[in-house]
């Protein structure tokens, strides 16, 4: 079975509907020319101030260090389109992404990138942040092929986008390699449009 | 039954179907900058690939150009270091670049259209979620992550979900003093900031119809900001009078083939949609946000809502924002006074919202305590503009006039906010922290709102700062 059929790890809870790009990675860090260093500037302004001194938020708390589960609210990741936000998530260590909903250039990033974006209906995803506040020791169980998961003894139904779950369970989450393929019908396209030049 | 420009368009590009369901769809035209593409540069270079279609993709610098000293190299080494990486790649490749002093730099979401670059039909892509700007020629306009930017550089194609498409006509007819961008800002609030998700937007309506490519760009820029993950205009002969004659357009016989060619992209009349919104252009009064979504806006006549008459999630939000935008509920937000005016970025950067905004400052001036600044879209806006004298009657009003670039619209560059400065800003964004300061407060409003925040100190309806009488 593929590795990426089922997920595991501690959870976190960040609290707040609306969450942007910009609040996940402030504009100031996207300075760079490769990803590698994003992790510890990941919603950099919620966790520190203007001294660079931690404010107590709920990533920074001992309970939730190396959760690799992070729980939201709605329309998470809406803005800018910068692959520095998921990117930052997954070099801070989150794996698996859960919310009402999210936006969809962020929810393409993160399926690109190998991290499966969980939907859950208001009513149960709030039950679920409950139950990660009150237990940061507990493990997730997730299981992608059946969309189901267990956390804290108790079993939760989620929805994935059809074509990012079919992306987990065949393990193709990058599409490089079956774009790189179609090279001929590419050409096809390009010539009946008129964009065949190349160098 | 007819089809929708969508629909045409994406099959048009269509070149099949992968395993897991998604469509591979060709891209037309790739544009991109220095933030969000030099790291893709890098993914090809880890997998030994090269670039497929160079002369499909081209490049500028927007984000972090200093909009004072452009001397090279940069007083921010990091910024530097971006510059010679998309340079260095770009030639690698053989991608045009637009470099600075060529007269054709911009923000990127200018200069493809200013150089007619942008042409209807096109699927277009940017590392950029404001590429829907695009759309506003009738193209498929998506922004894109990096990891994209690397599958579009090396196969000119993208993985995608199909879209549905919801149709908003803006009916009527706008009054004096009220702009694109109320229309934009209008809709946004009216369907919410993720009204659009799985949604093209396509613009339509006496409203949209009347307007001018620019107004057109502004009201696309912007469909992001309400969940859509692209918006469009069906083009018309106000497109194709826009292009006839850029520098990338064909001309003669070709320029007739292709109107012809392009006109053929718009929706059939008898087009289905997923859904429809009809929203009363009349109704539209000059809109300003008071919180930290484009969504949490309001008439200029109106009150700041009260989050106690909201439910839930929404209270607990709109609490939020009105706490760190130190403003009070049923507050009005005419009045709240301003530190910063910002006149520039892809949504209005462009000539007309400085001519706009230039006939009205005439004999006005920036109230004393205001820092304002104009930063035009891209050198040839730029250029423009001085030729019409329009920078002096910026300067003489008390703007700064800058060069070009993203500027102050996210602050990657020097121009930043201070502290919890608040700024009337003509961007697209007022996210916290947007501005450049971890405590900064944006307004986000049309140009001439902006401009009459900083001849008053504090946000005040344009219509009456300027005298904007109604017309007809
Ligand atoms: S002007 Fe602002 S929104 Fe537009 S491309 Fe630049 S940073 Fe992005």
């Amino acid at each position: 079975m593929s590795e990426q059929l089922n997920r595991s790890g501690r959870g976190v809870y960040v609290q707040g509907n609306d969450i942007d790009t910009d609040r996940i990675i402030p504009a100031r860090f996207l300075k760079c020319v490769t990803f590698d260093e994003l992790g510890p500037a990941l919603f950099y302004d919620e966790r520190f101030d203007s001294d660079d001194l931690p404010k107590g938020h709920i990533l920074d708390n001992p309970a939730h260090r190396g959760a690799s589960v992070l729980v939201t609210d709605a329309n998470f990741g809406c803005g800018s389109s910068r692959e520095h936000a998921p990117q930052a998530l997954q070099k801070f260590g989150i794996e698996v992404i859960i919310a009402e909903s999210f936006a969809e250039i962020f929810h393409g990033n993160c399926t690109t990138l190998g991290m499966p974006c969980l939907v859950m209906p208001a009513e149960q995803r709030r039950a679920l942040a409950g139950l990660v506040q009150q237990n940061p020791d507990a493990e997730f169980l997730i299981d992608i092929e059946q969309c189901t998961l267990i956390f804290a003894n108790q079993s939760f139904a989620f929805g994935m986008k059809e074509s990012a779950r079919e992306a987990f369970l065949t393990g193709r989450f990058d599409p490089l390699n079956e774009l790189l393929l179609g090279q001929e019908a590419i050409r096809s396209v390009a010539e009946k449009l008129g964009y065949a030049e190349t160098v | 039954m007819g089809k929708n420009l969508y629909q045409k368009v994406w099959s048009d590009h269509l070149v099949g179907t992968l395993e897991n369901g998604q469509f591979q769809v060709f891209v037309a035209l790739h544009l991109i900058h220095e933030v969000t593409s030099p790291q893709a540069f890098g993914m090809l270079k880890d997998k030994g690939l090269g670039v497929a279609y160079p002369k499909r993709t081209f490049a500028t610098v927007d984000h972090i150009i200093p909009t004072d000293d452009q001397s090279r190299p940069f007083s921010d080494p990091m910024a530097e270091r971006m510059m010679e990486v998309l340079s260095e790649a770009t030639e690698t490749h053989g991608i045009e670049f637009f470099q600075p002093n060529t007269g054709s730099q911009g923000i990127v979401h200018v200069v493809g259209p200013e150089l007619g670059l942008t042409q209807p039909g096109m699927t277009i892509c940017c590392g950029d979620s404001h590429t829907s700007t695009h759309g506003a020629f009738g193209c498929i306009a998506l922004g894109i992550g990096t990891s994209q930017v690397r599958d579009v550089l090396a196969s000119q194609t993208l993985a995608m979900d199909p879209l549905k498409v919801r149709r908003i006509e803006v009916t009527g007819e706008l009054a004096s003093g009220v702009t694109a961008k109320d229309v934009t800002l209008h809709i946004i609030r009216t369907l919410g900031v993720n009204g659009g998700v799985g949604y093209a937007y396509e613009y339509a309506g006496p409203v949209i119809d009347a307007m001018s490519m620019e107004e057109r760009m502004t009201v696309c820029n912007m469909s992001i900001e309400g969940g859509a993950r692209c918006g469009y205009i069906n083009p018309d002969a106000t497109t194709f009078e826009f292009l006839r004659g850029r520098e990338r357009v064909p001309s003669g016989a070709d320029f007739d083939a292709a109107v012809a060619r392009w006109g053929s992209y718009a929706s059939d009349v008898d087009a289905e949609y997923d859904d429809v919104v009809v929203i009363d252009g009349g109704a539209i009064e000059p809109t300003v946000t008071w919180g930290v979504t484009p969504g949490q806006a309001i008439s200029i006549n109106e009150r700041i809502p009260d989050p106690a008459l909201a439910a839930g999630l929404d209270q607990e939000l709109m609490e939020d924002a009105l706490r760190y935008m130190q403003l009070d509920s049923e507050a009005p937000i005419a009045g709240t006074k301003i530190d910063v005016a910002f006149i520039g970025s892809c949504t209005n950067g462009r000539l007309s919202d400085f001519k706009a905004v230039a006939e009205a400052i005439k004999g006005h001036q920036v109230a004393n305590h205001v820092r304002a600044i104009a930063v035009p879209g891209s050198e040839k806006v730029d250029a423009d503009a001085k030729a019409l004298g329009l920078d002096h009657i910026f300067r003489e009003a008390g703007f700064e006039w800058r060069k070009p670039g993203c500027s102050m619209c996210l602050a990657m560059n020097p121009d930043k906010l201070v502290g919890d400065e608040i700024c009337a800003s003509s961007s697209n964004r007022n996210f916290m922290g947007r501005q450049g300061s971890s405590t900064g407060r944006t307004l986000l409003m049309s140009p001439i709102m902006v401009a009459a925040a900083a001849v008053q100190g504090q946000v005040a309806d344009a219509r009456v700062v300027f005298d904007l009488k109604e017309v007809g």
